[in-house]
């Protein structure tokens, strides 16, 4: 990562216009332990570091040590704010090592719970990235939202955050009763909830102002850089995982992929937006064609994959999300390594913020929303 | 009864009690102006208190909850909560902070704040506390002292981003100044008089509110003041999300609260200018007719006041709505919007203000038009001559939106919905699944494992 060059000396400090301003690891919107070292002329954004690591729990390394199923608990804890697609992840690669035949059940209920993760997942970013730029009202309004979803997850999983969903090869339990209709209402009322979002910022003025041309990222950088998720889409680049390599039941349901063409933070925040929406789109026709039947396959007792490497990855709310394995056949894996969508689209913070404000900085930390259990995992 | 209850109406009954015991000299230069000061401050502070409940109520119905409820009956005693809790606090001042300066700049802006209430007229008669005939200087004088809280505390602080948020004050403060003090020139043409109670006296005699014939200086001014007193909108010098909290990051307990006392009392300074000067100060029609003319003076004071408060509350209500609706400025665009949009409307406001006051002047007594009745204590117009002003001073509101979007046509704020683009939406084909339906065998490109040499 790029350097900062600290001003250290007696000199630097007081001779030069500049001034280096740590915002951060205790700051209220770097949305957790990120340390921004930012050089300033005034209010001018100069130059930039990021400083990470504060929330480093060594998951990878503690992978090595454990027998496969004991490390999906571990993966829920990478992206907390999306719990669900971070486990699916994982067990989705082990299954396909073992070439474990997971029962359709199964796979419809993964897909309506992972799209009601994202659709959390990016209220929590909405109203993280509104209370930045000032709107308040949006944040509360977005967890109300949420709520619905966390209950969802509370009856299914037990937990509201770090759920714990996923068995390799299937499910632990099937839906509870009345899956059906809690998902069905909240499906129900959300449009018209994102109606009201987009009322109170898409055509204000002050959020345009704010938003529009802020952070640009071209669609040659944004790839260079390796951005995916949202953050690629905005730059009007057309990759989705889903699409491309349809995992769980994607491959059955229709859905369109926003995207956006400036590249800022507001075509950011349209095609998260959007996103939202299809995201719905996909879990009602998840929910209406939800078939009958048993929702664990038949697994070993120890899962012992065959020795060999796999990637696998998964469209996170984040962005793409992946997983490489390495197994030598024994019950634990060789190596792990995580693909963290939040890490590498933070690599694109430095080219988006130079020249703007120290306030377009939040911004942009918003716009890209991070969260730092993924980049430290 | 109800002169009955006007005998312990405050001046009478409190007058015949010193008199029992103190000179009259002592009473009316000594003990009445402690009296006064005590119970404006008293008020004001349980005023903006409420305020702070007020807008956590308001605030919580916007956002779909409750808001205070536990601290009596709908939580009506939190203010009183929190300020035990504040005054039990901690007092810290950081390390190498100026501890001199950073503990006496709560106190320069709660007395900033205070002071200006000195000559408002809450009522009639004993309402008034002073009546300065240079009241709208005084006011102006005195607010600009606020800023020099924020930059002492910012500074002393030595903490970067309470001196970003000090310079970001002081600067932003500074600018919408001019504004604010430009916005009140039109209605100060029309009272011919700086002293607040001769304001609304214009108003009561003329039988109109000064919003009428300068809708576009209330406006100016209402913005201006929101950005005086950095509520949001314009909050950037306590940006909580960018500055952690401006210029009172360091601050705690008892010193901290005084600055947060100070932006209500501030809130509620301005609110009670734009009352007097555009919403007719007391006044409202037929509660004269209804108490002072029927003898019961004290009533009509007390009635006044009460009204005056209900018009600086409904003020109070547009700062809270804005601040609970829209997104925060840029530094950059706010300086924008003063330069670019504010000091000049004002200043065409300036000069529309003159052209009506000139219109109706030279109006009058042409072909028989009568529309100025007396200019002796103040520009007072007849019905013709009211609607004449007030045809002008609204569509003055098109003139300067036109005049200025001429001058802004070209800037990036002004283009904003031309710039953003939509979406596209697009049905991307679908590759190959990663899950094969069949049982997938493992990988073809089998590598063998590295042996785990640890």
């Amino acid at each position: 990562m790029h350097q900062v060059e600290i001003a250290t000396t007696r000199e630097t400090l007081y001779d030069s216009p500049e001034m280096v301003l740590n915002m951060g690891p205790q700051h209220p919107s770097t949305h957790g332990v990120l340390r921004v070292i930012l050089r300033l002329d005034g209010e001018t954004v100069i130059d930039l570091d990021c400083d990470i690591g504060y929330l480093h729990r060594g998951m990878e390394k503690i992978a090595e040590n454990r027998q496969y199923s004991m490390i999906a608990p571990y993966w829920d804890r990478l992206d907390y704010i999306a719990a669900v697609s971070n486990g699916l992840v994982w067990v989705e690669t082990v299954e396909q090592m073992m070439g474990l035949e997971v029962p359709p059940r199964a796979h419809y209920i993964r897909t309506i719970l992972t799209e009601l993760n994202r659709i959390a997942s990016h209220l929590l970013w909405l109203a993280t990235h509104a209370l930045d730029i000032g709107a308040f009202t949006v944040l509360l309004w977005a967890l109300r939202e949420r709520e619905e979803i966390l209950k969802i997850f509370e009856r299914q999983f037990g937990a509201r955050l770090t759920c714990h969903a996923w068995r390799i090869g299937g499910m632990p339990n099937d839906a509870y009763d009345g899956f059906e209709r809690d998902v069905r209402q909240f499906i129900n009322n959300f449009p018209k909830r994102v109606e009201e979002y987009e009322t109170v910022l898409s055509e204000n003025r002050i959020w345009l102002s704010r938003t529009v041309g802020i952070g640009v990222i071209p669609a040659a950088d944004a790839i260079a850089i390796g951005l995916s998720g949202p953050a690629l889409r905005g730059s009007g680049v057309a990759w989705d995982v889903r699409k491309a390599r349809p995992y769980a039941a994607y491959a059955d349901m229709d859905f369109e992929v926003p995207l956006g063409e400036n590249g800022d933070t507001y075509d950011r925040y349209l095609v998260r937006l959007e996103e939202m929406r299809q995201s719905r789109r996909i879990v009602e026709q998840a929910i209406t064609r939800l078939p009958d039947g048993p929702v664990m396959a038949k697994v070993p007792k120890i899962i012992k994959p065959p020795a060999g490497d796999y990637y696998h990855s998964i469209e996170a709310p984040k962005g793409e999300l992946g997983c490489y394995l390495v197994a030598d056949g024994t019950s634990s894996p060789h190596r792990v390594r995580v693909r963290p969508p939040s890490l590498i689209n933070l690599q694109a913070l430095r080219q988006m913020c130079i020249g703007h404000l120290v306030a377009d900085v939040v911004a942009i930390i918003g716009t890209l929303d991070i969260v730092l259990g993924e980049i430290d995992r | 009864m109800i002169n009955a209850l006007a005998y312990f109406a405050p001046p009478s009954f409190l007058d015949w009690l010193l008199l029992k015991y103190f000179s009259p000299e002592t009473v009316n230069y000594v003990l009445w102006p402690f009296i006064q000061i005590g119970a404006v401050v008293t008020i004001i502070a349980v005023y903006a208190l409420y305020a702070t409940y007020a807008e956590r109520k308001i605030s919580a119905f916007m956002q779909a909850r409750l808001g205070p409820m536990r601290v009596g009956p709908w939580g009506l005693l939190q203010p009183l909560a929190d300020a035990l809790k504040l005054l039990t606090k901690e007092d810290l001042t950081p390390d190498k902070a100026d501890p001199y300066i950073f503990k006496f700049a709560p106190y320069i802006a709660v007395v900033a704040a205070f002071v200006v209430l000195a000559v408002i007229p809450f009522a009639p008669n004993w309402g008034v506390i002073t009546d300065v005939n240079i009241g709208i200087l005084f006011v102006l004088s005195i607010s600009s002292v606020g800023v020099l809280a924020l930059i002492l505390a910012g500074w002393s602080s030595n903490s970067k981003y309470a001196l970003l948020g000090g310079l970001r004050s002081s600067a932003q403060m500074i600018s919408y100044e001019v504004a604010l003090g430009l916005s009140l020139v039109g209605a100060l043409m029309f009272a011919r008089t700086l002293s607040l109670s001769g304001i609304v006296a214009a108003q009561g005699r003329d039988s109109i509110w000064f919003f009428f014939y300068q809708p576009l200086g209330l406006f100016i001014f209402l913005v201006s003041g929101i950005a005086e007193n950095n509520r949001a909108p314009f909050d950037l010098p306590e940006a909580e999300s960018e500055l952690v909290a401006g210029f009172h990051t360091e601050y705690s307990g008892m010193r901290w609260s005084l600055f947060f006392m100070a932006e209500y009392a501030a809130m509620v300074v301005v609110s009670a200018i734009a009352t007097t000067v555009y919403l007719g100060g007391w006044y409202l029609p037929f509660v004269y007719g209804l108490t002072e003319e029927r003898g019961f003076h004290n009533l009509y004071v007390i009635l006044s006041i009460i009204i005056f408060m209900i018009k600086v509350a409904v003020l109070l209500y547009i700062y809270f709505w804005l601040r609970w609706t829209l997104p925060r400025f840029r530094y950059d665009q706010l300086m924008d919007i003063g330069w670019k949009w504010m000091i000049p409307s004002a200043l065409i406001n300036v000069v529309l203000s003159a052209i009506a006051i000139f219109a109706v002047q030279a109006l009058d007594g042409w072909s028989g038009y009568r529309t100025v009745e007396s200019v002796r204590d103040g520009l007072d117009l007849t019905r013709t001559g009211k609607i004449i002003v007030i045809i002008i001073g609204w569509s003055g509101l098109f003139i300067t939106a036109g005049l200025l979007s001429v001058i802004n046509w070209r800037s990036r704020d002004f283009n904003l919905k031309k710039q953003r683009r939509k979406i596209r939406l697009i049905d991307l084909p679908k590759g190959r699944p990663a899950i094969a339906p069949a049982a997938a065998t493992a990988p073809a490109t089998q590598t063998p494992a590295p042996a785990p040499s640890e």
